[in-house]
């Protein structure tokens, strides 16, 4: 009787570090294919302006999502765990923001001396 | 991946349980081996540096009043006397994946604790990752060849040079450190270090597979920082 209790316990603990199906693995893989050859095609039919930027992000973040959920296990993750690593990168869009006006504010700057030659 | 039982005690899902795992007066990352988190707050100390890469890059990028080069023919390749634009940085891509899927079948098999089938996978990962390194090499020397310098280059704005070669050195260094542990935990893996109970790195634990979750990490990172580069860098 303890035999099989000391069994059934060792079979649950092996359940419990049981990994997720292949299925999943391979159809991130092949997603994160077709994915990228979108992205590529991106650039073949010269796709120009708005539309090339939006697919351009769009595949990308699309992209990294699929690899920091699935295959960095993030999807799987306590939120404690997630939510310290996903929350300072809000910090990264602050950054990108404040150079967005600074690099605008250059541009300006040089176009001002350089071409126009100053007031 | 967490477990949701610890010691017979059940953990709350959501947000109810990360208050409940920040307020427990305990280890705050509960079910998660130690290595993995400092690895998962190395790679986000990481991100801020790539960050800091491509956000200059930008920045340097919008304020030229020069022409910035056309990437997708500075990049392209002739085949057959036709240019086919950034073939090879997409065959870098596709080969960068694919080392990321195998890495991720790698530690799925190593946790079954199937340890040849997770010892190849390693291998072909490590293989993938060299393979994209010696493209990344022909293409340096390619660039350098056609007069591509930090300081200047003959297809538009000088700041293109600096930019490349810091990002992408930045990028392939990271992944020449990967190949080389993947081949160390090659070896790790067919010698059986995890079933004898070795101890680990710079530490008195026993080894586990789980090593190989972290090894995991910081190749589906690498691969993560090339999806990023891919889009801003080359496609822009």
């Amino acid at each position: 009787m303890e035999e099989t209790n000391k069994m059934e316990e060792t079979t649950k603990k092996e359940e419990q570090t049981s990994t997720q199906k292949i299925g999943i693995y391979l159809w991130i893989w092949l997603l994160l294919f077709v994915l990228s050859f979108f992205s590529y095609m991106v650039d073949w039919y010269q796709f120009q302006g708005m539309l090339r930027w939006s697919l351009i992000l769009f595949f990308m973040f699309l992209k990294a999502g699929l690899i920091m959920a699935f295959f960095m296990h993030l999807f799987w993750e306590r939120y404690a765990l997630v939510n310290v690593l996903l929350w300072p990168m809000t910090a990264i869009a602050c950054f990108i923001f404040l150079m967005t006006a600074e690099f605008k504010y250059t541009l300006f700057s040089r176009f001002f001396y350089f071409v126009v030659g100053g007031a | 991946m967490s477990e949701q039982k610890i010691d017979g005690f059940e953990l709350k899902p959501g947000f109810k349980g990360m208050a409940s795992d920040t307020g427990s007066d305990q280890t705050m990352f509960k079910g998660v081996h130690w290595g993995k988190a400092m690895m998962w707050i190395f790679l986000l100390s990481d991100t801020f540096v790539f960050s800091c890469f491509l956000i200059s890059y930008m920045k340097g990028r919008g304020s030229t009043i020069v022409d910035w080069p056309n990437t997708s023919e500075v990049f392209s390749l002739y085949v057959g006397g036709v240019p086919v634009p950034l073939l090879l940085i997409a065959i870098m891509t596709f080969v960068l994946i694919t080392s990321s899927g195998t890495m991720a079948l790698a530690v799925k098999y190593g946790y079954e604790k199937n340890r040849k089938m997770c010892g190849w996978l390693i291998l072909a990962t490590a293989v993938g990752g060299l393979t994209f390194v010696g493209m990344q090499v022909f293409e340096w020397s390619k660039l350098i060849h056609e007069g591509v310098r930090p300081w200047g280059n003959p297809f538009g704005a000088s700041q293109f040079g600096s930019f490349f070669f810091m990002i992408t050195g930045f990028h392939g260094f990271h992944v020449s450190i990967g190949v080389i542990f993947l081949f160390i935990y090659t070896y790790k893996v067919f010698a059986g270090h995890y079933e004898s109970k070795k101890r680990g790195w710079f530490t008195k634990m026993k080894g586990d597979y789980v090593e190989i979750e972290i090894l995991g990490l910081y190749w589906h990172f690498v691969d993560l920082v090339w999806v990023f580069i891919f889009a801003f860098f080359y496609l822009w």
